[in-house]
């Protein structure tokens, strides 16, 4: 067991480092440098400003300072901004998006899992075809229409809550179920798909032979196998709340790091948008590494020792 | 008693041949299956008259889609203008049939290049196994560890918003799933028995590439293509929300839907028309993809 986790915490920096260098280059690759689109500066102005971000160095000793802030876990200044670092930036944003993150996984899975024990209970019949195509609805529509919609409907016709800010509770309900609608959807086919081959096993009619209640078998027998193929979607979900949390954070105007993201694309914040990057692959590497290692502990047909082809 | 009764009945070798049904192959069978799939059928048409209308659409319509007339800007649904107008006053009917040209090419030209690159380093990997093979892989493995769409943002910051630049950033990134499928397929289908009968009585490993390999792993390798075509979309209509879609005056949904949703409070409608045609599509390629999903392995049918 330490062996495969020490093994995986190798390969889990092999891949950040490669993330930065990769990211790092592909941002100082953009012609033109960061501030050539600004309108008329001097080239004085220019050479200092070169000077103060260290632009005028060659690649390789920018490539090795920058790895050496992030060894101390700083992500350098914003080009736009004078007065703030990508630190400031994500400390600022970040709480924000991981609330809002959390309300979608909360909404996202009960739902999901409950929906999708409910259809494979009523297999082909119409509860699980609501379930289904709901779900195929759910994977189909993208976000931020999704998002406009609610507040279409929900802000400006109803007014039953905000349009946009983040004031409290209120104001999390939207923009949740908008980015909990796609991974809802497919926790539910995860979940019905995993329980229909379940209940058609030999143990379960085993446990109904020995006069296990309904309740029980679908909980301890059917539930727990069929929930495997959910556990391994989290990685996937985690990924997709967050690629979703721009759209979404930028049409709620939520002060999260998906709306700071977008901003930094629109203002061409170099800088910025190199350090979100790393941040967002940082957490998203070592998010799946610990999913990887949960899941070696939860499914027990795993083998550690596996020659790794997946 | 005569002879009559005795005569020869006329015998026709031809007849015993129509006993039993004529024989289908493999992709009549799929073909009959999908055909029983209401749904996917369903997408099918609905697609055939979305890609009808993005051809023939522009044509029949009086304008252009790039036409200013600020005097009938924000016009509401009418009969002359039947989807409305936008802010600068164009025909939205007539962006929303331009946007359907451009995001269906996005969508099937991002399948076609990224089934041609994937299915390529997949069959070199998995012919060539070894390390060849894993070194291939982890290479995908690494990229992998980071949600694609992060890629294609970056990639699109890089190369500057544009058409041909989406085309670029999504093959680039997308071809990885179908590389990973291809794979795997070769890697299964070449330790069946019918491939060692096959190099048993001298078959050359190009004449096993081209008459098995590749015809037995079509059926995924489809299902793969036809699933990037909304994910393309998908892709392409974020790119435009957070400003890295195709340049003015060219607009494809995405573009649409983000304009339309800035005037979201008093004219839901420019919002409504390219919405529903984003989902419309979504919806029906991915009935599509389940309905061939279904067809090609009955087994997996639940």
């Amino acid at each position: 067991m330490l062996q495969y986790v020490s093994k995986r915490a190798l390969s889990m920096v092999l891949v950040l480092y490669i993330v930065i260098t990769a990211t790092f280059l592909l941002m100082h690759s953009i012609p033109g440098g960061p501030f050539t689109t600004e309108k008329q500066l001097t080239p004085e102005v220019l050479r200092n400003i070169n000077a103060r971000y260290h632009l005028d160095d060659p690649l390789w000793k920018q490539y090795i300072d920058y790895m050496g802030n992030i060894l101390k876990f700083d992500l350098g200044p914003s080009f736009k901004y004078q007065d703030r670092t990508v630190n400031n930036i994500i400390a600022d944003g970040f709480p924000v998006s991981i609330q809002l993150g959390t309300f979608a996984v909360l909404l996202a899975v009960p739902f999901g899992i409950s929906a999708g024990i409910l259809a494979s209970l009523r297999h082909n019949r119409p509860l699980d075809y609501i379930v289904m195509s709901s779900s195929t609805l759910g994977i189909s529509i993208p976000s931020f229409i999704l998002a406009s919609f609610l507040i279409y409907f929900f802000a400006f016709k109803i007014k039953l809550f905000p349009a946009a800010m983040w004031n409290g509770f209120s104001y999390m309900i939207l923009p949740g179920i908008s980015l909990a609608a796609l991974p809802m959807a497919v926790v539910a086919r995860l979940t019905r798909s995993g329980m229909l081959e379940v209940l058609s096993q030999d143990f379960i009619r085993t446990a109904k032979a020995k006069g296990v209640g309904k309740g029980l078998i679908i909980y301890r027998h059917a539930l727990k196998n069929s929930l495997i193929p959910v556990v391994t979607y989290v990685g996937p979900m985690t990924a997709g709340i967050l690629t979703g949390s721009f759209v979404v954070e930028s049409i709620f105007n939520i002060p999260g790091l998906g709306r700071y993201f977008v901003t930094s694309i629109y203002n061409r914040d170099y800088t910025v948008i190199l350090g979100i990057t790393i941040f967002y692959s940082a957490l998203i590497v070592i998010f799946n590494f610990l999913v990887d290692i949960a899941y070696v502990f939860l499914d027990p047909r795993i083998s550690l020792d596996k020659k790794g082809d997946s | 008693m005569n002879t009559e009764l005795f005569k020869r009945v006329d015998f026709q070798l031809d007849a015993s041949y129509d006993i039993g049904r004529p024989s289908t192959t493999y992709w009549q069978d799929v073909w009959r299956r999908l055909n029983k799939n209401k749904l996917s059928i369903l997408g099918l048409i609905i697609i055939s008259f979305v890609a009808i209308a993005a051809i023939a659409g522009p044509f029949f319509t009086a304008y252009s889609y790039s036409d200013q007339n600020l005097q009938i800007a924000n016009q509401s649904p009418s009969a002359v203008h039947w989807f409305g107008t936008d802010n600068l006053g164009r025909d939205l009917l007539t962006r929303v049939l331009y946007g359907a040209r451009i995001s269906l090419s996005i969508g099937i030209v991002a399948s076609m290049s990224t089934m041609i690159i994937g299915v390529l380093y997949g069959g070199i990997a998995g012919l060539s196994g070894g390390r060849v093979d894993t070194i291939m892989m982890r290479i995908i493995d690494i990229v992998w560890s980071i949600p694609f769409l992060l890629y294609v943002i970056l990639l699109m910051v890089v190369l500057q918003p544009g058409l041909m630049n989406i085309f670029i950033a999504l093959t680039l990134v997308y071809w990885m799933p179908m590389a990973r499928l291809v794979r795997g397929q070769i890697l299964s289908l070449r330790e069946l028995e019918y491939v060692l009968a096959a190099k048993l009585v001298g078959a050359s490993s190009w004449r096993i590439i081209i008459k098995h390999l590749i015809p037995n792993s079509f059926g995924p390798i489809l299902i793969t293509a036809t699933l990037t075509i909304p994910e393309a979309i998908f892709s392409e209509a974020f790119l435009s929300y957070i400003g890295l879609g195709v340049s003015a005056p060219m607009a494809s949904w995405g573009v649409l839907a983000s304009e339309g949703a800035t005037s979201l409070r008093s004219y839901p409608f420019q919002l409504f028309f390219p919405a529903a045609a984003i989902c419309i599509t979504m919806l029906s390629f991915n009935f599509i993809g389940d309905g061939l999903r279904d067809a090609l392995d009955p087994r997996m049918r639940k």
